[in-house]
């Protein structure tokens, strides 16, 4: 027989517990950072593409989800931090290596712009809340700031596609960087994650938007999407297998243990399966309400945040 | 329940507050104030060093207590010129701060009074404590007279009352460290070599090439100076060879494990004896030169050939030769080394008389490598009056095992029962320093003795078990507290050291010397207390023995020459040992005279019925006894003991490590509490293994109540030594309680 | 100069005197510790083997920790040694899931705390707290960079092994076997 036990130290309630140091916040954060990246990448291609008007929720009307997004991840953020009044050091340095100080400066630097891209519709968009709050009475530099940023929207656009992507890539490349979490560590989560948020993206449109030919065309793009993930996550798991030891370990957590019916149940198929059976369907013609299958990813999107986050860490190298 | 007139109450019943609280102000654990203090690096801070030496254990490691002098101590580092320590302290020494930091302490004098017909405990205040004891003290003397009153110590504070006692004029007096302890071998080396083993051991481990453990569970029993010396023998190559039916952590580092059957040792140590005399690998020249009854002893083992111990220890016999030929090539640098907790089956003298003859055949005592010539030195007794002399004491208490040294709790605990016509009625006791719930075998009759007992007083430090069958409560201060006896350790030279107060006693509580002396002058014994404080008597005896008290705070240990000569046997004179022949006694008259075998002899031993295994205990590493199950430095190493369970076994009943079970031994005692499970190769399939000192009842104990199983309520069963009167323990069985028996019991 | 420390797993006796020791010396509160010890028995009952381990931080060549660190609060100080500084850390727990020796844990004031091979003491010319205690003399510290110091010359001569040495973070933590 085999025994490994901690002799003293570590077998105490306040040290292991304390290695899981990242809770729902974060998984919380990754999803909603997804969401956004998602949400802008859109808005920001079909402007360029100038299909403002063809699909005016996509550039216009779901322009107001991202800055809410991101504001609520960046407080799950901090909230997880355990060093809170010391937060401001992630603003004194930029770490190159570091996933979670290109976090830190690209949230700074999309957060804004995120609010920018929506005030810029602000009055287009929602007139009626304007001649409530009259901001634009009280505050006559307003006007000069819409102006400006009407005429530069095109340069927000084409740095919002970069930025986007960096961000939704970044929400995988934080978890898998770390080599000590054998789940977390492989190439493939930084694209699965960044497809995943571009799907979420999708399917928040599709949610919220009232033109048939917007949401049958993110529908499509959700549908390829999808299958882009499954086949990512396929990969995913075919890579833990190939992999060492550690790997195979931490792969049973999704396989066969006790995250399976989380991953494979909800995730893999209420999350991906069958809303994308379901807007295939819509796709033929059948009548399906479309609120099923974009929730349906979108609960699925975050699912899988709260799996991946809680099951890597409990995957390691030793003991 | 039971018509006893002295209940047991739990500390935590009583309605402590004021006085506890209003001194409670040093609160060091789970609040922030104490983080933000202290957390960042302070090493910078100025701390005062203090000389002291540690009581966590009885091997009093001198050290220095680094604190503020007021009410923090920082750290607690070995002297590194203390041969106890080097300069090292054990994890339990180097833990002593939690000790000090306790906040379950005891913090007030507390006496037992009733309330609504509920016996519980009130706060007092010192000198109603003080005049309540001793006018008690006073009354069972006149009616009864001071011998009916014992007093049952161990370690530091037993010196104090000892003194007090012996002024008061009993002398009834025994600590757990004999009876329970080290007994046996102390009798046995008396009897073979003319000298005790004593403590620290004579063991010189550092130069030996042969370290032969018989139980001896050194590396998981801490005594500090031996585990260095046997890290010091790892590295020079020593050959070990441990005797164990667990694979303990010393057999882990071993050349040779011989996993034996369990209570069969004498069988392998006679069967060794004859390959040596067999195959003529014992040292002739010393056998002799200093040996009385070498050619009885031929005569005794020459049956014992390792064939017949292989049917009887189950090990092979190529081991048993293969390890007796290691030995003799290592010879004379050899140890088989005596143990130290040796009251295993009521044989144990016997057992100990086969280790020390196995030492003279490979002349192993008073050789390097071996044992060494021990040397002390005597620490001069501050004038006091002549004690007077008790009718009786502890030796006519123990008249019935004739070669007992030291007093036998055990029988004074029988003393104190009621009965028809006995000789030597005990009517009170004092406790000092021992937690004896924990310590003594068979606690129905202990309960027996607590209930009949007109008066107990117990000074302690911790709410223990014993202190909730007291009528009064004394709280010492703990070892960092105080000023205390100048230590003398018997060592390779002679030296001393001294323990004075790093910070001020904390709450209510008081040094033993301090308590000692004020029982002392209530009973009128001035005469023994001609002094202020203990401080004085401390300086008085620096100063005789030619330093003082500036000296020894700033070096805390002073050696002295070597008095008795050299320190291995001196190999062109004959040395005398101090028996009655003056040689070294394979074969005792004094023990044939007593009606006792005069060599060793093995005798089977009961075996556990089925569905029973044997309850082996031994040592944590972490852990002393009792009286650090609470410490919180030491519970966050270990907070419980476990249970090791083979996997044979567990597989049987379908155990898996870390599930609760209880214990039912074999006089169906359950065990009060649960023990976690844990399934290990480390254990032989007959037996389970716990380590001794968990299971706090009292849940004024915040971190130790409940946790983990007391192995002395399973030893109901003592298989007396008939020699000595130790109270041999490794004879209970328990099977294994996998529901919880106290399910349907009101708490 | 590079600082390591090589434990000889054949004389540990896994008292734990390292972690009590740490803890006085260097304020870890009360549950929790910056390091601590492992057993591992392989083998059937009588044929057992025996590993006692005292386990911290590597202070590793390719430290993850230090890499991850967005504040720069974990870094690299003269001889290897990884540290900490409590004020510049956000408590963000990137570090801690970075660490394949679980060697991180996270103060209860906020900031991630771990071993820092007692650096105020090597200052101050004093072994760590951990080796200057142990009973068993199994720990040793030194410079690798020397030759002929203690640590260089066990290594030299004896067998060793790191932990997790496929994690890539090159350990400087020895265990002699
Ligand atoms: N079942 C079982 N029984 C055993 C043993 C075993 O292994 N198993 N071991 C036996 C052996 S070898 C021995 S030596 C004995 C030891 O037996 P004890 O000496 O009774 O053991 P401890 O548990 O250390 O109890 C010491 C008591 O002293 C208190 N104390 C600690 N420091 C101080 C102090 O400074 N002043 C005062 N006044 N009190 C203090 C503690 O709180 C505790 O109540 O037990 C023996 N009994
Ligand atoms: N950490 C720590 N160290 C201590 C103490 C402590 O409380 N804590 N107490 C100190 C004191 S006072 C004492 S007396 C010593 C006691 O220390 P030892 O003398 O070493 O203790 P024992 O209890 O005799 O030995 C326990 C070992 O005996 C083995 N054993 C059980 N039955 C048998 C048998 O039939 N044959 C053989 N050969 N072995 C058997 C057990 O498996 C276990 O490994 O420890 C001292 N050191
Ligand atoms: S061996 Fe350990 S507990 Fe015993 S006196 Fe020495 S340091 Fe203290
Ligand atoms: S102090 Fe030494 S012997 Fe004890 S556990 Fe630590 S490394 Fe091992
Ligand atoms: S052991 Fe962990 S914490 Fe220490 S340097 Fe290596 S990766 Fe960093
Ligand atoms: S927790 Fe502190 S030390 Fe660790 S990565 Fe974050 S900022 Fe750096
Ligand atoms: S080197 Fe210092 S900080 Fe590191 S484990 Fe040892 S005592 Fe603790
Ligand atoms: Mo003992």
């Amino acid at each position: 027989m085999q025994e490994e036990l901690f002799t003293s130290g570590r077998n105490i309630p306040n040290i292991d517990p304390s290695l899981q140091i990242w809770h729902w916040p974060i998984s919380l954060y990754l999803f909603l950072g997804g969401l956004a990246a998602g949400i802008l990448f859109f808005a920001a291609l079909f402007y360029i593409l100038n299909k403002e008007k063809t699909y005016p929720t996509a550039v216009k009307i779901i322009s107001v989800v991202p800055p809410i997004a991101l504001s609520l991840g960046l407080l799950a953020l901090v909230y997880d931090l355990n060093h809170k009044l010391y937060t401001w050091q992630l603003y004194t340095t930029f770490r190159i290596e570091s996933p979670m100080s290109w976090g830190a400066w690209v949230l700074l630097i999309v957060t804004p712009l995120s609010f920018i891209w929506t005030f810029s519709y602000y009055r287009e968009v929602y007139p009626g809340l304007e001649s409530k709050l009259k901001l634009f009475q009280k505050f006559k530099f307003l006007n000069t700031f819409e102006h400006f940023i009407i005429k530069n929207r095109r340069h927000i656009a084409y740095a919002l596609i970069p930025l986007a992507l960096i961000l939704g890539v970044y929400t995988g490349i934080l978890l898998s960087a770390f080599n000590a979490r054998p789940l977390w560590n492989n190439a493939i989560l930084g694209p699965l994650f960044l497809t995943s948020g571009l799907s979420t993206g999708a399917a928040a449109i599709i949610l919220l938007s009232k033109n048939t030919a917007e949401r049958h065309l993110f529908g499509k793009i959700d549908l390829a999407l999808i299958v882009i993930e499954l086949a990512l996550i396929a990969h995913m798991l075919m890579g833990y297998y190939a992999g060492s030891q550690v790997q195979l370990e931490a792969m049973q957590l999704l396989v066969g243990g006790d995250f399976t019916v989380m991953f494979f149940g909800f995730v893999v198929i209420l999350g991906l399966i069958v809303p994308a059976v379901l807007e295939l369907m819509e796709l033929k013609g059948y009548k399906v309400p479309v609120i099923v299958p974009a929730m349906l990813v979108l609960i699925g999107g975050l699912i899988f945040r709260f799996v991946m986050v809680e099951a890597g860490q409990l995957t390691r190298f030793l003991y | 329940m039971t018509t006893s007139r002295r209940k047991f109450i739990k500390i935590s019943a009583l309605g402590v507050g004021g006085l506890a609280t209003a001194s409670a102000a040093y609160n060091m654990f789970g609040t922030t104030s104490f983080l933000n203090t202290f957390s960042a690096p302070n090493n910078s801070k100025a701390l005062k060093r203090t000389a002291t030496y540690c009581e966590v254990c009885f091997w009093k490691c001198a050290a220095w207590a680094y604190s503020d002098g007021e009410g923090h101590i920082q750290k607690i580092i070995g002297n590194d010129d203390d041969p106890h320590c080097n300069g090292r302290l054990c994890p339990r020494g180097t833990g002593g701060v939690g000790m000090y930091n306790d906040e379950d302490r005891l913090k007030t004098p507390l006496i037992r009074t009733t309330i609504n017909g509920e016996q519980t405990f009130r706060e007092a205040s010192w000198d109603e404590a003080l005049n309540v004891v001793a006018s008690k003290l006073k009354t069972i003397k006149d009616n009864h007279g001071a011998e009916s009153i014992a007093l049952l110590k161990h370690g530091c504070p037993g010196w104090h009352f000892e003194h007090l006692f012996r002024a008061f004029g009993s002398d009834t007096t025994a600590e757990p460290a004999f009876a329970q302890c080290r007994g046996p071998r102390e009798t046995a080396f008396a009897l073979t070599f003319g000298s005790w083993v004593g403590s620290p051991e004579p063991t010189d481990i550092r130069d030996t090439k042969c370290l032969v453990l018989i139980g001896s569970h050194i590396g998981e029993n801490m005594h500090n100076s031996q585990v260095q010396e046997m890290s010091d023998a790892i590295d020079n190559g020593a050959t070990i060879i441990t005797v164990d039916p667990r694979f303990s952590t010393a057999a882990s580092k071993s050349q040779h494990w011989l996993a034996i059957k369990p209570a069969t040792d004498i069988a392998l140590l006679l069967s060794w004896m004859h390959v040596l005399i067999e195959e003529e690998l014992y040292d002739k020249a010393y056998v002799e030169k200093y040996v009385y009854g070498f050619d009885e002893l031929k005569a005794h083992v020459r049956e014992f050939t390792p064939e017949w111990a292989y049917g009887i220890t189950t090990i092979k016999p190529e081991e048993i030769r293969k390890t007796a030929r290691a030995m003799a090539h290592a010879a004379p640098a050899v140890i088989v080394h005596p143990g130290r907790h040796v009251v295993w089956y009521g044989d144990d003298t016997q057992r100990e008389r086969a280790i020390a003859i196995l030492n003279g055949l490979l002349g192993s005592w008073g050789r390097r490598g071996g044992f060494y010539l021990k040397d002390s030195i005597a620490i001069p007794d501050f004038p006091h009056p002549e004690y007077p002399k008790p009718k009786w004491d502890w030796r006519d208490i123990g008249e019935n095992y004739p070669l007992a040294q030291m007093g036998l709790t055990n029988e004074i605990i029988k003393a104190s029962i009621p009965s028809e016509n006995a000789k030597y009625p005990v009517k009170a006791w004092m406790v000092a320093g021992t937690n004896l719930i924990k310590s003594i075998p068979d606690t129905i009759q202990l309960q027996k003795a607590l209930e009949a007992l007109e008066f107990l007083v117990v000074v302690d430090t911790m709410p223990m078990d014993i202190t909730g069958y007291a009528d009064v409560i004394l709280p010492e201060c703990t070892y960092l507290e105080r000023t205390d006896i100048v230590r003398s350790a018997t060592n390779r030279e002679p030296s001393i050291a001294v323990r004075f107060a790093a910070v001020p006693p904390k709450y209510q509580t008081k040094p033993g010397a301090w308590i000692a002396k004020e029982i002392g002058m209530r009973l009128g014994l001035e005469a023994y207390y001609q002094y202020d404080d203990f401080d004085e008597v401390v300086n008085w005896q620096l100063k005789e023995m030619g330093t003082s008290r500036e000296e020894m705070e700033k070096i805390g240990v002073k050696k002295y020459p070597r008095q008795s000569g050299s320190l291995y046997l001196n190999e062109d004179e004959v040395h005398h040992f101090g028996t009655a022949s003056g040689k070294i006694e394979f074969y005792s008259h004094e023990l044939k005279d007593l009606g006792f075998d005069p060599m060793p002899k093995y005798t089977p031993h009961p075996e556990p019925p089925q569905g029973f295994y044997r309850l082996n205990y031994g040592r944590s590493p972490m852990h002393t006894f009792s009286r650090t199950s609470n410490n919180p430095n030491l519970t966050d190493l270990k907070k419980e003991n476990d249970l090791w369970v083979n996997p044979k076994v567990a597989r049987i009943i379908g155990l898996k490590t870390g599930q609760r079970v209880w214990l039912k031994n074999q006089d169906d005692i359950i065990s009060t509490f649960s023990i976690k499970v844990r399934v290990t190769e480390r254990v032989r399939w007959d037996s389970v293994y716990m380590v001794h000192g968990f299971g706090n009842d009292n849940k004024k104990l915040t971190r130790s109540y409940g946790k983990g199983i007391d192995d002395t309520q399973m030893i109901s069963r003592v298989f007396t030594d008939p020699i000595m009167g130790g109270t041999g323990m490794r004879g209970n069985y328990v099977s294994i309680v996998t529901e919880n028996p106290h399910k349907n019991e009101a708490i | 100069m590079r600082y390591a420390m090589v434990i000889d797993t054949l004389k540990c006796v896994g008292c734990s005197d390292c972690v009590v020791a740490c803890q006085t010396e260097n304020n870890v509160p009360i549950g929790y510790c910056r390091d601590w010890i492992t057993e591992t028995v392989d083998g059937t009952y009588p044929n057992i083997v025996l590993e006692l381990k005292s386990e911290r931080c590597n202070h590793c060549d390719n430290a993850p920790c230090v890499r991850c660190c967005p504040t720069g609060a974990s870094h690299i100080v003269e001889g290897g040694i990884v540290l900490v500084t409590a004020n510049e850390c956000i408590g963000c727990g990137a570090c801690i899931e970075s660490c394949p020796y679980d060697a991180r844990y996270q103060h209860p004031d906020g900031y991630v705390d771990k071993c820092t091979f007692c650096h105020h003491r090597l200052q101050k010319g004093q072994l760590p707290a951990c080796v200057s205690v142990c009973p068993t003399k199994c720990m040793y510290f030194g410079d690798l960079d020397n030759p002929n110091s203690e640590v260089s010359q066990l290594l030299k001569n004896r067998k060793h092994k790191t932990l997790a040495p496929e994690a890539g973070t090159n350990p400087h933590v020895f265990y002699l076997i």
